[in-house]
């Protein structure tokens, strides 16, 4: 089986800090990889170096067996690889509904100059998304008035609208009343699944990632420690010591 | 409601003034020419951008204008004269945009100031071109191919600068309403997601830079021929800062607040300078002030809250205030 996304030897530091040194992980289709590790690991930048917005001082990404490093963001989003931000990045003086609709018209190419925003046809696509996560409530809502917990959910409902191969998330329930916590990610690796969207999730919560993810990879010191299922991988000694801790 | 109602009622009225008040007709010309500029400031600041340049372009159309009327002899025709000043603030707004669309806020707009500046001095030291500063006569166009009288060109050109302006604040009410408008008004809240949606926010930008470059030059090129004159001024920061003031002073959170400020504006100097003699400026400073300190999104901006306060509609835009336009109704 041969990978959807695949990194090899990145290395990259940000002045002593060594983010990653030789990282090298593949993610298959139908994935749900979770990335876990210590704070201030790498994590994160190994979605910006995927995503095109850092680039790294060594290494290769390639996805579908074509080169990412080199890329702006808004190519490699038009590739296919979407993705959800740790901290909710909205267009705030918009409402839900209309951020849904820029993404669906992003992804369709309808940047026409007159026609309406609120008449394309990508419309209905876009409204059951939000409903997916549960967020048809409030989508006349100003995206600045949102609590934390819906801003997250139409971060990711964001990247979703884009249709994409690949979705990479960082810490998606972050912010999430742990209440609601689970029951989203089930519609969301439900609704994952249901689009045939692999996915690539940061993640603290060890719940979360026993739960959800098929594949972990644990990530420290600028290596990949570990990889491979979740019950093995939770419960090596080594990442409990380094990761989990106690 | 604005667009609706408020907006055909008051051009309605503005095509039926010269039948009972023909004396107003000079003044609300030059009303409505200048509003257009001030739309495509409006129209940049959706995208959170200030422009302090968009004199130049103003002038590129005033200048054009007359170059071409010189050029076709005896004027030229107006048509012909607003069609090259568009053709001429495309060129210069795509020229000008590819620079300053990679730059934001401040750097932007004194980017664009600059430019500006550059072409004030080019258009006030090439005296055997331009005319220098004292500037550059146009002569009466035939308008529509007619060889009109001094009264009825006026009223021509009164008529042609309400369609245009009717015809630019519809268009740019619908763009701000399209995806392009969208995307405008999302790199204002957050350049980083439009990249990560796909979307180039340079080149959005830069589509808004022209537009709003094309609303100056035609602008500009209906205060020229109305005026029979282009200056060097046309083009100088103050003229700049005047549309930036305007846009304010109506409320940049709607296109027909160029047309509420360019009114009010016009209505201070005019009155004020046959009242108070040298101090309209001083006026236009203190009302500039009292909208700034009491009515931060203009008077449509006030008149949208008022509205909504009397119709008891709990206000469903966030609080717009300069610099962060937020109200489109």
């Amino acid at each position: 089986m041969t990978a959807l996304l695949s990194a090899r030897d990145i290395e990259i530091r940000f002045g002593g800090v060594v983010a990653a040194d030789g990282i090298a992980l593949d993610v298959f289709e139908g994935d749900n990889l979770a990335i876990i590790g210590p704070n201030g690991a790498g994590k994160t930048t190994f979605l910006n170096i995927c995503t095109g917005y850092l680039a790294p001082q060594a290494g290769r990404v390639t996805f579908k067996g074509s080169d990412l490093l080199g890329q702006s963001p808004r190519a490699i989003t038009r590739l296919g690889i979407a993705r959800a931000f740790q901290i909710p990045q909205l267009f705030a003086e918009q409402t839900v509904l209309e951020n849904m609709l820029l993404a669906a018209a992003s992804r369709a190419g309808r940047l026409a100059p007159f026609s309406r925003l609120a008449d394309i046809p990508e419309r209905e696509d876009a409204e059951a998304i939000l409903h997916q996560v549960g967020c048809s409530d409030v989508k006349e809502r100003m995206a600045s008035e949102l609590p934390e917990g819906k801003r997250k959910l139409v971060d990711i409902a964001l990247a979703l609208a884009l249709k994409p191969t690949v979705l990479l998330m960082d810490e998606p329930t972050s912010g999430v009343a742990s209440s609601e916590k689970f029951a989203i990610m089930d519609t969301l690796i439900g609704a994952l699944r249901a689009q045939h969207v692999t996915s690539v999730f940061v993640e603290h919560d060890m719940e979360m990632v026993s739960r959800y993810a098929n594949r972990v990879a644990v990530w420290s010191t600028g290596r990949i420690q570990k990889e491979g299922a979740p019950a093995e991988v939770l419960s090596d000694p080594e990442v409990i010591r380094t990761v989990i801790g106690g | 409601m604005i667009m609706r109602i408020i907006f055909p009622a008051l051009v309605l009225l503005a095509a039926i003034n010269p039948l009972f008040f023909p004396q107003w007709d000079a003044f609300l010309t030059i009303v409505f020419a200048k509003a257009l500029p001030v739309i495509g400031i409006i129209l940049l600041l959706q995208a959170g951008q200030v422009s302090f340049g968009h004199a130049m372009f103003f002038a590129v159309g005033a200048y054009c204008a007359g170059f071409v009327g010189r050029w076709m002899g005896g004027g030229g025709e107006i048509v012909i004269l607003l069609v090259a000043a568009l053709g001429a603030s495309v060129v210069a707004g795509l020229f000008v945009g590819i620079f300053v669309v990679r730059y934001r806020y401040i750097f932007f707009a004194m980017l664009n100031l600059a430019f500006s500046m550059v072409l004030f001095s080019l258009l006030e030291k090439f005296i055997h071109i331009t005319g220098g500063s004292d500037g550059f006569r146009i002569a009466r166009p035939t308008f529509f191919g007619q060889q009109l009288s001094r009264s009825d060109f006026e009223l021509g050109v009164y008529y042609l600068a309400l369609v245009l302006l009717v015809v630019s604040i519809y268009g740019v009410w619908r763009l701000l309403d399209s995806p392009i408008g969208h995307a405008l008004k999302a790199i204002k809240t957050n350049e980083t997601r439009v990249e990560y949606l796909g979307i180039s926010p340079r080149r959005t930008l830069l589509i808004g830079y022209v537009v709003s470059a094309v609303l100056a030059g035609v602008g500009g090129a209906m205060v020229g021929v109305f005026q029979g004159i282009a200056t060097p001024d046309y083009a100088y920061w103050t003229r700049s800062g005047e549309f930036v003031f305007v846009a304010i002073l109506g409320g940049a959170g709607h296109v027909t607040g160029a047309l509420a400020g360019s009114y009010v504006f016009e209505f201070i100097r005019v009155t004020a300078a046959a009242y108070l003699g040298d101090t309209w400026q001083l006026t236009l400073g203190v009302v500039l002030l009292g909208i700034i300190l009491f009515a931060p999104s203009g008077i449509v901006g006030s008149l949208i809250k008022l509205g909504n306060r009397v119709r008891g509609v709990k206000e469903k835009r966030s609080q717009s205030s300069i610099g962060k336009a937020g109200e489109i109704a």
